[in-house]
């Protein structure tokens, strides 16, 4: 079984960002990490791995500049095989539409892939749509928020997952190859060990361009994108800080919380 | 290219997602600009009663697909229907609510007309004839302006409570078009075999009072008091990652960066510090009350309100003055 995931390096989910008037952001001295949302992709796909007893190759890819190494990095020191990076100039500036169509040529070049898993979505430009049109350009099963996989059958190929909706959890029969948008809930990501990141430090990690994939130039990139983003910018501060409500009493303190609510109309 | 809104309504059992009547009306006040009608989507099965709701709350026209292959959202068949019917009508727009389903059906569609998808947004208004779109990125620390230039239908997901409801108004009359599924049964791999519904389902992203607890309620019986408020004030019942995380209530009620974002009318937080990661689930928020014995909890700096206090005695005070006022 070929298990391939997608993953992508963003600021730590703890920085302190700034946005100058140009809209560059920038997170100070925090580190770039793999996206968080992914390490429960990672970890889903050693877990299958380890159910069929290691009859199972784990695949990470990550189309991006050189920063998308610390993502690669950290999916094989968790455990993962091998490392791809997926990049050419040309990628820039591309948007899901064109990012999808780049990874979709990448699997379909592996050619043997039965399940590719994806995290939620990215921490910073967080669209979440990238695992669905993944999907839906390379006719695999769509299977997002996937909060279990109650049933993988790599020679009956089939798939049974549990996926997380609003109103509840929705079961869904399958057949492989599949895509799966994991989530948080899914399973508790292991820490890389002592020898997994000497692994991840040695190991080579092959670059594909677009000729190496056969992209299509007119399908990637600003070209290929139908979404542009003009401006980043930081939302408008909150008033500051509370109005502390203190009475002679709790139930007067209450009474004059209640008032306040009813005047705002939100009660 | 028609200056068309499509606006797919998202049904479960036949209950239509609230985020879709907002969309509906977002699309009102668009095609005010752009001059074209709002077309409802409504696929489904035994779901004709919605057509006239979805004119009532302001569509001019519906299409609408009742068939048993569409008895369950799933994305190869809705997908199909709403790429055609895109094609053969050639809308301006395509909107949807930012929901589960929503968030899959609208990049699919997307990448089928090869168009853009914008996710999220929180508003859209038209600058110099094109549509620009807000939404927050970096988990609500940033937000960002998206367009889709050239490319039409330019695909949009809407989050949950970003745009009023409208008023529905039952003397308003509209077309309604019968249109048959594009997939057969046997075509369709997917096959939905259970679904378990959440019990004490109050939806989080739709509610529009919201009661969260965190560690400060310091057990899973600490939630009673929570859960005793929410029922007074017909709330949704929240929690911070601590309180998930040492198992007191299911992740599915998780509000934060790693859970659900909400952004209701009111927001309750008791016994939660207000940490960076459980602010982005919930900043956006109308008004934010906190309880807290802490005075330099990190929550009342976003807070409109504030009580310094144990929340086991402001909690239930909390809820009986409520009953009384409320007359529940
Ligand atoms: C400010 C800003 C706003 C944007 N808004 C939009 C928008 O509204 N619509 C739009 O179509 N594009 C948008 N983009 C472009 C989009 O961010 C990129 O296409 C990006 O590669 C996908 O990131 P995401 O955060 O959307 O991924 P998500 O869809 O949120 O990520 C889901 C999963 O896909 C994986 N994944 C994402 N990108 C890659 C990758 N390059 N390689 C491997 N795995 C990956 C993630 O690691 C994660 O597991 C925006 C970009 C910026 C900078
Ligand atoms: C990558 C990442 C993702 C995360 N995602 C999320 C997320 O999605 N959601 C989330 O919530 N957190 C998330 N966190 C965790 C977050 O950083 C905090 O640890 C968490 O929110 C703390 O929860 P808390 O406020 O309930 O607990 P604490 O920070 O321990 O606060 C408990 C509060 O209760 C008060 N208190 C105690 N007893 C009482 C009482 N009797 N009456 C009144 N007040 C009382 C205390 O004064 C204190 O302020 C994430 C962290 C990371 C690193």
């Amino acid at each position: 079984m070929h298990i391939v995931v997608c993953t992508k390096q963003t600021p730590d989910s703890a920085a302190k960002l700034t946005v100058d008037a140009a809209g560059n952001v920038s997170w100070g001295d925090s580190p770039i990490v793999i996206n968080p949302w992914d390490e429960y992709a990672v970890e889903e796909a050693l877990l299958i791995k380890e159910r069929l007893g290691g009859n199972a190759r784990v695949t990470v890819i990550s189309m991006g500049p050189e920063a998308a190494l610390e993502a690669l990095k950290h999916a094989i020191a968790m455990g993962a095989d091998e490392g791809i990076r997926i990049w050419d100039p040309i990628f820039e500036g591309s948007d899901t539409l064109a990012t999808s169509y780049v990874l979709a040529k990448a699997i379909e070049k592996m050619g043997d892939v039965d399940l590719v898993l994806f995290g939620k979505s990215a921490i910073d430009s967080q669209t979440g749509q990238i695992p669905v049109e993944v999907a839906y350009r390379l006719g695999f099963s769509p299977l997002t928020y996937v909060i279990k996989i109650a049933e993988l059958d790599p020679a009956g190929k089939t798939i049974i997952a549990e996926r997380l909706l609003e109103q509840g959890r929705q079961v869904v029969k399958a057949p492989l190859p599949a895509v799966v948008g994991t989530i948080k809930g899914i399973n508790e990501p292991r820490y890389p060990s002592f020898m997994g990141i000497r692994k991840a430090t040695r190991a080579q990690y092959p670059v594909w361009s677009a000729t190496d994939i056969g992209a299509d130039p007119a399908k990637v990139g600003a070209a290929g994108s139908g979404v542009r983003w003009t401006r980043i910018f930081s939302p408008p501060t909150r008033e500051g800080k509370a109005e502390i409500i203190q009475a002679e009493t709790v139930e007067e303190t209450v009474r004059i919380l209640v008032d306040k609510l009813m005047a705002e109309k939100v009660i | 290219m028609s200056n068309d809104i499509f606006v797919w309504i998202e049904q479960f059992n036949g209950q239509v997602a609230g985020p879709s009547w907002e969309a509906i009306g977002a699309a009102r006040t668009l095609s005010q600009t752009l001059g074209g009608q709002v077309c409802a989507c409504i696929f489904g099965q035994g779901v004709e009663a919605l057509a006239k709701d979805a004119i009532a709350y302001g569509a001019d026209k519906v299409f609408l697909a009742d068939d048993p292959t569409l008895a369950d959202f799933r994305l190869e068949p809705y997908t199909a229907l709403m790429a055609e019917l895109a094609r053969q009508h050639q809308p301006a727009l395509i909107l949807m609510g930012a929901t589960a389903r929503g968030r899959d059906l609208g990049p699919a569609v997307a990448v089928d007309l090869e168009t853009g998808c914008v996710a999220d947004c929180t508003a859209l208004e038209f600058q110099d004839g094109q549509l620009v779109a807000t939404r927050p990125i970096y988990a609500g620390k940033l937000l960002c302006t998206c367009t889709v230039p050239e490319r039409r239908p330019a695909v949009f997901t809407l989050r949950s409570r970003a745009f009023p409801k409208p008023e529905p108004d039952p003397s308003r009359t509209g077309e309604i078009i019968q249109v048959a599924p594009i997939l057969k049964e046997e075509d369709i791999p997917s096959k939905v075999t259970g679904f378990q519904e959440t019990v004490g389902g109050v939806n989080l992203a739709d509610a529009a009072i919201i009661v969260s607890g965190g560690r400060g309620v310091g057990g899973p019986e600490g939630f009673e008091p929570i859960r005793e408020l929410a029922r007074t004030l017909k709330a949704a019942v929240g929690a911070s990652r601590a309180a998930v995380d040492a198992g007191w209530i299911p992740y599915e009620h998780q509000v934060g960066q790693t859970g659900k974002t909400v952004s209701p009318d009111l927001y309750i937080a008791c016994g939660i510090s207000g940490a960076i990661q459980h602010q982005a689930g919930m900043r956006t928020s109308k008004v934010i009350v906190a309880i807290n014995k802490d005075p330099e909890a990190p929550i009342f700096q976003l807070a409109r309100y504030g009580i310094v206090g144990d929340l086991f005695k402001y909690v239930p005070a909390l809820a009986e003055e409520l009953k009384k006022r409320l007359g529940a």
